[in-house]
């Protein structure tokens, strides 16, 4: 059990900065998952945290204790690697029980361990396999299991469900979750997969470009999203983005034919601004209905339990989710119809999340 | 990794540091010694600063061992079996990975048990045959009474006699009867899609179209490394064109290196040597370090 | 592994195979079966065909004290060499593995003298190990009479080793280095992660996972030790002091042709053969092994 404090941490090759200052806290027992496309800087951090890569500038410290000088070894951490990196030419048993032989440990101890670790994650039965023999998803219970072994203050998860197929990503995700309950150390866990990381996240930490966009629940992070990026990254269908302009009366959306009049701006007039609404906060009515937005539809995707429906708004993409059962056929005429309150602010210029927008009382349906 | 280990990192560049100078240290000694005159290259110790004589030393060598032809031949020769391996080893592996025909794997197991037993080992049989190349079908007919056939109906006594000896094709072909390249073809298009072959044979091409079509431009790589690796194989070969060419007419570049040790009892012209070793050596050289990557992908590839 | 989508026109297929097929019997398996036929015969001095001598050729080899040195010269410079050239390269390559500064001056260097043709670079040491001249001279300064391959066998065996072993180096560098790279980083990694130092890695993950790397290459050398001496043997020493370097091509070259005893050259030959059948199915039995860890 540790706490992890990141200050101003930079790394960059030779001419390449890819993480620029970045300063986090994660707190003892804490479940992170650090979201972000890939070349964002995530595993990076994360293989900076155990010790793989050097830290260019800044420091790292595991439970107050300035890491950067430290070997791996020396910092308590275990790692689950995404490929695994199981000694192909060792077997199940001496996989997880490598580490205790090259700390000493004697060998009765040792089996009794391992047999402990095993019966955890229901290996008993491969322990003389070597890792050629197993399946995707016993090599990653294997892959745990050495991480385990060692009682580590700190798990460290470099996108390990990603070699698996859909349905044991999902078993995988809830036995990580499970473990995570029962051991309770603090464990960093890097995706790329939004719905991993919500599943998953105690706190979720959304990078790009080398930079923290946003710390908070999954929760926060979806219901106010700290940016455009985080905005646009985080949900599917991506949160749907209109371009406005700050007017004498509020705020003009779709240009001045279509104007969509918000109120209470703050800003100066002429201000560029965007407005992001989530596809499952537009609801779907009849053309012509008074208030609504009319657009064409372009694609209806079926889920199932709802559908996707594309519509095209005045040249610009927009989805909408529904789970009525409102069947509109391509190339038909719909109306669309949101609250302000639902809308998320971005400045057009930095991408950041304006709250003077944020209506405290709630106005009429437009 | 951010593993300090000082010790270690300052023990791993002095052996390599030893590693290199060993290794670079024969090609700036022949350099070296190609340059003095024939006091100095046989002061003890010899001074490594370079002396003066080096274009006169090489031209000498030039002259004595008649290097002009003798690099041509070894150029012939050496292109021949590169050309000749490309080629040939890329329409056998295509016969016996793209067909299924009666006795395919019998064919497979005849050019695979050529990798165990090099030129070396056989060459006295060899070189009979070059001597006449047509010998095993002259014998084969004998044997089976088909020139007896022959002679009794027409009257013609069949004599097939061709021989090769000294020519370019008899340095060539011995060298190219090996599996060693029709094996790296084979693994290559093992890797190549199924589907490919389909799709090329839904657009109608037919066997010889694909061949051309797709499979050969997409074996350009392998064709690279196989050529280089031939070329630089066929180039040092020694034994073989040392035996069959006793006309110096057609004698590689490398068989004459034998013309240049110093006789014992004459003057040890060890600088006329070394200036003759140095030209030898520096085509394939030049190969090595123009075509690295093909070099070491070939040399890994060829012994998979 | 079999290709499921092939061509139906077999007749083509096999006409692909048709100028493989003709050379290799004709320079491959004729010559072949002839060494066999030759061994078993004797020809007659004064023309009139081969007679049938069963193993005789065998026998009077074996029975021949200079075969038996042959062999056990050529034991002796495969043993020393191979060690010596896979040993050195062993080291080069996991050290070149690491990544220090300057490993792509190394990794391009290292290769050179194997693109080097065997007799060049043997005319090349014999100068360099030379007892008059050149630097084996200035040994022989400070305790006459130290070394002279000439005159000493052992010298001159030490010196066709040395240029062998230089310019096998390279090539085992060049597959060391291949397998030490095909180990996945992670796999280093990971062996950090538990704690594991540079050293104790090298024995613990890389090495393990290279021996079937160090199987393949100890077939390759010993094989090419028995070829590629040849030119070595030629160059610097033909065959002498006294036998000591009449390593087995050697012998059969020079009884083939320059004793022209076309019989006792076959038989060794197929000695030849022999051996390196055998060595080649030891090698196989470890491609099973070699194919298991990818």
């Amino acid at each position: 059990m540790a706490s992890i404090t990141i200050r101003d941490v930079t790394k960059s090759y030779a001419k390449m900065q890819v993480v620029h200052g970045v300063s986090l806290d994660f707190a003892s027992g804490e479940f992170v998952v650090i979201l972000g496309p890939s070349g964002c800087g995530k595993s990076t951090l994360l293989r900076m945290i155990a010790g793989l890569e050097d830290i260019s500038g800044g420091t790292i410290a595991i439970d107050g204790t300035v890491v950067n000088k430290l070997e791996p070894r020396e910092r308590g951490c275990a790692m689950v690697f995404q490929n695994y990196a199981l000694y192909p030419h060792m077997s199940v048993s001496q996989n997880i029980g490598y580490s205790l032989k090259v700390s000493g440990v004697p060998a009765a101890e040792r089996t009794q361990r391992i047999q402990a670790v095993a019966r955890t994650l229901e290996l008993e039965h491969l322990l003389d396999r070597k890792p050629m023999a197993l399946s995707g998803g016993q090599r990653q219970r294997v892959a745990m299991g050495r991480a385990m072994i060692r009682e580590p203050k700190v798990f460290l998860f470099d996108e390990p469900l990603s070699n698996l197929d859909a349905k044991l990503r999902v078993q995988m995700r809830s036995e990580i979750r499970k473990l995570h309950r029962r051991l309770a150390a603090t464990s960093v866990f890097v995706t790329h997969d939004q719905v991993e990381a919500m599943t998953l996240a105690d706190r979720l930490v959304v990078m790009n470009g080398g930079r923290v966009e946003q710390v908070g629940t999954p929760a926060e992070v979806y219901s106010r999203p700290a940016s455009r990026f985080v905005a646009t990254f985080v949900g599917a269908p991506a949160m749907n983005i209109l371009e406005g302009t700050v007017t004498l009366d509020g705020l003009s959306l779709l240009g001045d034919s279509r104007k969509l009049n918000v109120s209470r701006t703050g800003l100066p007039v002429g201000s560029k601004v965007a407005a992001g609404i989530r596809p499952e906060s537009v609801r779907l009515v009849a053309a012509g209905t008074p208030g609504a937005l009319e657009a064409t539809v372009d694609l209806v995707e079926e889920l199932g339990a709802g559908r996707v429906v594309y519509v095209d708004l005045d040249g610009a993409p927009f989805s909408v989710v529904t789970s009525e059962t409102v069947h509109p056929v391509p190339g038909s005429t719909v109306g669309l119809q949101f609250s302000e309150a639902d809308l998320h602010f971005f400045s057009s210029e930095t991408g950041s999340r304006l709250d003077v927008f944020k209506a405290s009382v709630p106005e009429p349906a437009l | 990794m951010v593993e300090r280990t000082p010790f270690l990192n300052f023990f791993t560049h002095v052996i390599l540091f030893v590693g290199f100078v060993f290794c670079i240290a024969p090609f700036v000694i022949v350099a070296i010694a190609a340059s003095h005159n024939l006091k100095d290259v046989n002061d003890v110790p010899m001074s490594l600063l370079p002396g003066s004589d080096f274009w006169v030393n090489i031209k000498t060598a030039w002259a004595t061992a008649d290097l002009g032809p003798k690099l041509l031949n070894s150029f012939i020769m050496a292109t021949g079996v590169a050309a000749g391996k490309v080629i040939i080893s890329a329409l056998t592996a295509f016969s016996i990975v793209y067909f299924r025909y009666p006795g395919r794997t019998f064919i497979f197991w005849l050019i695979f048990v050529t990798l165990m037993l090099p030129l070396e080992v056989r060459i006295v049989p060899t070189y009979a045959v070059v001597a006449n190349v047509l010998e095993p079908y002259q014998t084969i007919m004998d044997l089976t009474g088909l020139s007896w056939l022959i002679e009794k109906v027409s009257g013609v006594h069949v004599a097939l006699n061709l021989g090769m000896l000294n020519s370019y094709p008899g340095l060539i072909l011995p060298l190219i009867a090996t599996a060693t390249g029709t094996f790296l073809y084979r693994q290559f298009f093992l890797t190549v899609p199924d589907e490919l072959t389909e799709a090329a044979r839904m657009d109608g091409a037919g066997p010889l179209r694909f061949f051309i079509d797709i499979l050969l431009p997409l074996s350009r790589n392998n064709m690279a490394a196989l050529g280089t690796i031939m070329f630089l194989w066929a180039w040092n070969q020694y034994l073989w064109p040392l035996l069959i060419t006793t006309d110096q007419s057609h004698a590689t570049a490398v068989t004459e290196l034998k013309q240049l040790i110093p006789n014992v009892g004459g003057a040890p012209e060890w600088h006329i040597a070394m200036a003759g070793t140095l030209i030898i050596m520096l085509p394939p050289l030049v190969v090595v370090v123009l075509m690295q990557r093909w070099f070491v992908r070939g040399l890994i590839a060829t012994e998979k | 592994m079999e290709k499921r989508v092939t061509f139906s026109r077999w007749t083509i297929g096999i006409l692909f195979a048709v100028p493989q097929l003709l050379l290799i019997f004709t320079f491959f398996y004729w010559p072949a079966g002839q060494a066999v036929y030759w061994s078993l015969t004797l020809q007659q001095p004064w023309g009139g065909g081969n007679i049938w001598v069963g193993l005789d050729n065998f026998r009077s080899i074996l029975s021949n004290a200079d075969y038996w040195n042959s062999i056990s010269a050529s034991l002796i410079f495969a043993g020393i060499s191979t060690g010596l050239a896979m040993f050195i390269a062993l080291v080069l390559a996991a050290l070149t593995d690491r990544q220090l500064a300057g490993s792509r001056l190394y990794r391009v260097v290292l290769i050179w003298p194997y693109g080097i043709a065997a007799p060049a670079l043997a005319l090349a040491f014999r100068f360099i190990l030379a007892p008059e001249a050149g630097f084996m001279a200035v040994v022989n300064q400070v305790w006459p009479g130290f070394w002279d391959p000439g005159l000493d066998g052992a010298d001159a065996m030490a010196s066709i080793i040395v240029a062998f072993s230089w310019k096998y180096v390279g090539y085992n560098f060049i597959f060391f280095l291949a397998a030490f790279q095909a180990i996945p980083r992670s796999l280093i990694e990971a062996a950090a992660m538990d704690g594991s130092g540079v050293i104790r890695r090298f024995w613990d993950i890389q090495f393990p996972l290279i021996t079937p790397t160090i199987f393949f290459l100890l077939v390759i050398n010993i094989t090419e030790s028995f070829q590629d001496s040849f030119g070595i043997v030629d160059i610097m020493t033909s065959g002498g002091p006294a036998n000591a370097t009449n390593l087995m091509v050697y012998k059969i070259y020079s009884d083939g042709f320059k004793g022209l005893d076309y019989s006792g050259a076959a038989a060794q030959s197929i000695i030849l053969m022999m051996l390196i059948i055998v060595l080649t199915i030891f090698q196989f039995r470890f491609i099973e092994r070699r194919v298991h860890y990818r």
